[in-house]
């Protein structure tokens, strides 16, 4: 099973923008090496829509400029369920880009929220676990 | 002329795993087509059978979209910076049964 390393306060920020731009859902890039985030890189979402998500092109290019400033990469993408599980849908198997990203989703759906993390390779979805650095 | 050309994670693999690469012409279209002469496995990923951009592709001169440009016809100058980037998106518009 492959591993997403990141810190509380990077998670806290994926859920505060979560919560920020709830009911709509919010989408953002991760920035690290391989398993490790080292930031996270908040993005508007071009499709303002409660159910799906469009990165904001230019908030892409001026995240992947600061990673690697930063000397690292964009290694994910995080966005957030409103009213669903913290588990990749069909339009987010059908649109993941990169099967070398992690796929982070934070669900809003319950009393408190969840974080989880997958890998999707050529349509298979793979659990990954989220160890707190 | 020569551009510098970044290439997403997804796509490094086709250009040898460089993040990086430098390819000649004067327009968006012709660097392109320049990258993909050097690197023939990247050629279907960026522009479509019928000559246009992919859908799921975003390509950058400098800090501007070149959909709102000239699109492949954008010229290129010196200095300049072309960056492709995949498309993200997704939603939960619809739950696949859990495995």
């Amino acid at each position: 099973m492959g591993v997403l390393k990141i810190s509380r306060e990077l998670i806290t920020r994926m859920i505060s923008h979560a919560l920020d731009e709830y009911p709509l859902e919010a989408c953002g890039l991760l920035g690290g090496d391989a398993e490790v985030a080292k930031e996270v890189y908040p993005a508007r979402n071009d499709a303002a829509s409660a159910r799906v998500y469009t990165l904001n092109p230019l908030d892409h290019l001026r995240a992947d400029r600061a990673a690697e400033a930063a000397g690292h990469g964009i290694i994910g993408v995080y966005h957030s369920h409103t009213h669903s599980e913290a588990y990749p849908s069909q339009t987010d198997v059908a649109q993941a880009p990169d099967p070398g990203w992690h796929y982070v989703l934070v669900s809003l759906k319950r009393r408190y929220p969840v974080v989880r993390s997958y890998r999707i390779e050529a349509g298979t979805i793979v659990e990954e676990d989220v160890v707190e650095l | 002329m020569t551009v510098e050309i970044r290439i997403p994670t997804v796509l490094r693999p086709a250009v040898g795993g460089q993040s990086v690469v430098k390819a000649d012409g004067e327009t968006i279209g012709e660097l392109l087509a320049s990258l993909a002469g050097e690197y023939p496995a990247i050629a279907g990923q960026v522009i479509g059978s019928d000559g246009t951009m992919h859908r799921f592709v975003n390509i950058y001169l400098n800090d501007d979209d070149v959909r709102y440009l000239s699109k492949l016809d954008t010229k290129v100058a010196e200095g300049d910076v072309v960056s492709i980037l995949p498309a993200v998106a997704g939603g939960s518009d619809s739950l696949p049964h859990r495995q």
